[in-house]
C-alpha cells in the first residue's frame, strides 16, 4: 500500500505546500507591481518537492539550494517576514537583504544558502558532508539541483568524491524538465539521472514528484540509508514547473496541450483531494486555510513595507571579510 | 545610416558573418527559441538552424573546451556565455588552452574562436550575476580582449573578432536597448584601435564599455564648470592602444581612469602605468592621474546600494574637478 502521512503530519504539509504557493503568487503579483526589482524564479507546481524533502529529514541536517529556492526555504522553517524582507531588499531579510530572491539563506535553520551559478551547490553540500562525518556527526547535508544543473561537470565530480570518499549526502535533483528553455530530453543523456548513480556506486531511486507523499517516504528511506552505511544517496524527483523561467518567459518552448497535462496533476490540487478521500480534511477547511495564509501574506507584506530598513553601502561592504573581532577568533 | 540598438548591432554582426561563411557557428545556453539570455540571437535560429547555431547543456567548461577543439579543426565558433560571472567556469579552456594552441604547436594549430558574456551590474542581479572579471583575463598573453560600448562599434569589432586567428574575449554590456545610428553598409573596426568619443583640450576619461555613457554624461556636465574633457574609448583592451592614450594625454595633461570593475587591481592600473611610464605623457601631466572605478566589495542585491558601486557621474565629475584644484 502507498506510504500515506498521519493527520497531523498531513495537515503540516498542506499547509506548508499552501504557504509555498501562496508566497509565490504574492512574490509574482510584487513584481508584476514594480515593487521589486531583479528577477526572481518562482517555482509554482513544486511544492511536493519542497514539502517533501526537509520536512522528511531532521531539522539539524543542511540544505544546499539553487536559484529557485524559495520553497526550501520555507519548508526549512524560515519565516515569511524575514523572506519578504530579503526580496525588498531590507536590512530585516534573511541576508539583510545583501542576496535578494536567488540567495536566500538561514544559518540558524541549517540552510547554508544557493549558488546562483548552476550546479555549484553541489560540490559545497558535498564538502560540508566531509567535514560533518569527520566532526563526527549523524547530520547529513543535502545538495539540490536541476536537471539543467545535472550536465555540470562539478555535479558528477562531487559525485565520484561522496562515493569514493563515502559523504554522508543526498543528491536531491529536482527534475522539472527544462533548464531555463532547454528541454531534458535533449539535454540529459539518459532517460533518468537516477540512472547515473550506479556509475559512481551510487543507490538511487526516481520518484512522483506531484506526490508529496511519495517524495516525504523516498527522501525517509534515503536518510536512513545514508545515515546507516555511511554513503551519500541519489534521489531524483519528477514535476515540472507551471511558472515561467524567470521574470520574462515567453514560454515559446513548450505547448500548451503539456501544460495542460502537468496542470491536471497539480501537487497541491492531488493532495487535497487525498485528505478529502481519507476524511481528514474537508473542503471548507482547507478553503479558510488557504484564506488564513493568504491574509498572512498580505499583512506581513505591507506592514514591511510601511517601515523599509536598509543597511548603509559601509555596513555592506563590511561583509566582504571577516571584521577585527571575528579575525581573532 | 540606420538606427540598431546594441543588442540589434551584435545580432546584425553574427548574422552577416553566418551567412558570409557557414563555418561560423553559435554555441551556447538556450540559444534557439528563447534567442539566448538576453535575446541577443533571437530570431537568428529561423534563418540559420541547428547546423549554424548548437543549444547545448549547462556545461561552460566543456561548451569552450569543445568550441576550441572545434576551432582548431576549422570551425569559427562564436560560444555565448549567459553572464560573465561564469568566465569562472569557462577560464581552464580560455587561459590554459585557448591562449596557448597556437604557442605549443608552434604556430601549426589557431583557435579563431570568439567568446561573448555580458558583465556589469545595474540588473538587480546580486553578487554572482553582475561582476565586471576583464582582468581576470587582460594579464593573458594570447587573449585578445574587446569591452566596446556603442552599437556601430559593436557591430564593427564583433565582425574582425569572427575574423580573426586568435581567440577574442568580446565583453558586452548590458545596456543592451541603447541606440544609435550606424552605417548601411558593410565594415569593420580594427582590434586594437581606441575611438575618441568626444573631443576635448582639459582632462581625458579613458574608460570602456558602460562607463563610456557615464563618462560622456560627466563630459557633457562638465562644459558647466568650462572643462573641456575628451572622453577616450579604448574598445580593446588587449591589445591596447597606448598611442591613443599616450596622445589624449599630451594633450590635455590630466587623466581620469574609468571602469566598473572594482579598483584594485583593476585594468586601470594597467592605463595609469603605461601614462607614467611614457615620458611625454609623464611630463605632461598637470595633476596626478585619478582613478573612479567600482567600490571593493561584491555587489549587493539591495537596489540602492547596488547603484552606489559602479562609477557614477558624480563621482568622475568630482575627481575631475579635484585634478584642477591641485
Ligand atoms: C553555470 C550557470 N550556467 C547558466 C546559468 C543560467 N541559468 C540560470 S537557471 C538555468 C537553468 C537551470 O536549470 P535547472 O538546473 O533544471 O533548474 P531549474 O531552473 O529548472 O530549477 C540556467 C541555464 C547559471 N545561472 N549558471
Ligand atoms: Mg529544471
Amino acid at each position: 500500500m502507498a506510504f500515506e502521512l498521519d493527520k497531523d503530519k498531513a495537515l503540516s504539509t498542506l499547509s506548508l505546500m499552501l504557504r509555498i504557493r501562496l508566497f509565490e503568487e504574492k512574490i509574482e503579483e510584487m513584481f508584476s507591481n514594480h515593487v521589486m526589482h531583479g528577477t526572481t524564479h518562482l517555482a509554482i507546481g513544486q511544492e511536493a518537492v519542497h514539502a517533501g524533502v526537509s520536512p522528511a529529514l531532521d531539522p539539524m541536517d543542511w540544505i544546499v539550494t539553487t536559484h529557485r529556492c524559495h520553497g526550501h526555504t520555507l519548508a526549512k522553517g524560515s519565516s515569511i517576514e524575514e523572506m519578504f524582507a530579503e526580496f525588498l531588499g531590507y536590512s530585516n531579510g534573511l541576508a539583510y537583504g545583501l542576496g535578494g530572491s536567488m540567495h536566500l539563506i538561514d544559518v540558524d535553520r541549517h540552510n547554508a544558502g544557493s549558488s546562483a551559478v548552476v550546479g555549484s551547490g553541489v560540490p559545497i553540500a558535498t564538502g560540508m558532508a566531509l567535514q560533518l562525518k569527520r566532526s563526527g556527526s549523524k547530520q547529513l547535508a543535502v545538495a539540490f539541483f536541476g536537471d539543467g544543473a545535472s550536465s555540470r561537470g562539478a555535479i558528477h565530480e562531487s559525485m565520484n568524491i561522496a562515493s569514493v570518499m563515502r559523504l554522508p549526502v543526498l543528491f536531491l535533483c529536482e527534475h522539472n524538465m527544462y533548464g531555463m528553455s532547454a528541454c531534458a530530453r535533449d539535454m540529459v543523456s539518459t532517460d533518468s539521472i537516477a540512472h547515473r548513480g550506479a556509475s559512481y556506486g551510487i543507490e538511487s531511486r526516481m520518484v512522483d514528484g506531484n506526490d508529496v507523499e511519495a517524495v516525504f517516504e523516498s527522501v525517509t528511506h534515503a536518510a536512513d540509508y545514508i545515515r546507516e552505511h555511511g554513503k551519500p544517496y541519489l534521489l531524483e524527483t519528477r514535476t515540472y514547473r507551471f511558472s515561467g523561467h524567470s521574470k520574462n518567459d515567453k514560454k515559446l518552448y513548450r505547448t500548451h496541450e503539456e501544460e495542460q497535462q502537468w496542470l491536471q496533476r497539480d501537487p497541491i490540487a492531488l493532495f487535497e483531494q487525498r485528505l478529502i478521500e481519507r476524511k481528514q480534511m474537508s473542503v471548507i477547511q482547507m478553503e479558510s486555510l488557504r484564506q488564513s495564509i493568504k491574509d498572512e501574506m498580505d499583512t506581513t507584506v505591507e506592514q514591511l513595507m510601511n517601515n523599509p530598513q536598509e543597511l548603509t553601502i559601509e555596513e555592506a561592504a563590511g561583509f566582504t571579510y571577516a571584521s577585527k573581532e571575528d579575525s581573532a577568533r | 545610416m540606420k538606427k540598431l540598438s546594441c543588442r540589434e548591432a551584435i545580432r546584425e554582426a553574427l548574422a552577416e558573418e553566418m551567412l558570409r561563411d557557414d563555418n561560423v557557428v553559435l554555441i551556447g545556453e538556450d540559444l534557439g527559441c528563447y534567442g539566448g539570455c538576453f535575446q541577443v540571437t533571437a530570431g537568428l535560429f529561423e534563418t540559420f538552424g541547428p547546423k549554424q547555431i548548437i543549444e547545448t547543456p549547462v556545461s561552460e567548461e566543456a561548451i569552450v573546451g569543445v568550441s576550441i577543439g572545434a576551432a582548431m579543426m576549422g570551425m569559427r565558433p562564436v560560444v555565448e556565455i549567459m553572464y560573465g560571472d561564469f568566465s569562472t567556469l569557462a577560464a581552464d579552456p580560455l587561459i590554459n588552452h585557448a591562449a596557448k594552441m597556437r604557442f605549443l604547436s608552434a604556430g601549426k594549430l589557431s583557435v579563431p574562436l570568439v567568446y561573448r558574456t555580458p558583465m556589469g551590474s545595474g540588473t538587480g542581479a546580486a553578487a554572482q550575476h553582475t561582476q565586471s572579471l576583464e582582468s581576470m583575463f587582460t594579464n593573458i598573453p594570447g587573449l585578445k580582449i574587446l569591452y566596446p560600448s556603442m552599437p556601430a562599434d559593436l557591430k564593427g569589432l564583433m565582425k574582425s573578432a569572427i575574423r580573426d586567428q586568435d581567440p577574442v574575449l568580446f565583453f558586452e554590456h548590458k545596456l543592451y536597448g541603447v541606440e544609435e545610428m550606424i552605417p548601411e553598409e558593410d565594415y569593420l573596426i580594427p582590434i586594437g584601435k581606441a575611438d575618441i568619443k568626444q573631443k576635448g583640450n582639459d582632462v581625458s576619461i579613458i574608460t570602456y564599455g558602460k562607463t563610456v555613457f557615464t563618462a560622456l554624461e560627466a563630459a557633457r556636465l562638465l562644459e558647466d564648470d568650462d572643462i573641456s574633457a575628451e572622453v577616450v574609448d579604448l574598445r580593446t583592451l588587449r591589445p591596447l592602444d597606448k598611442d591613443a592614450i599616450i596622445a589624449s594625454v599630451v594633450k590635455t595633461g590630466r587623466a581620469v581612469v574609468v571602469h566598473e570593475a572594482p579598483l584594485f587591481g583593476g585594468f586601470s592600473g594597467e592605463i595609469v602605468a603605461t601614462i607614467a611610464e611614457h615620458p611625454e605623457a609623464f611630463r605632461a601631466l598637470k595633476a596626478p592621474v585619478a582613478r573612479v572605478c567600482g567600490l571593493d566589495m561584491p555587489t549587493p542585491f539591495n537596489k540602492h546600494l547596488e547603484l552606489e558601486l559602479p562609477p557614477s557621474h558624480t563621482r568622475i565629475i568630482d575627481a575631475v574637478l579635484t585634478l584642477f584644484r591641485s
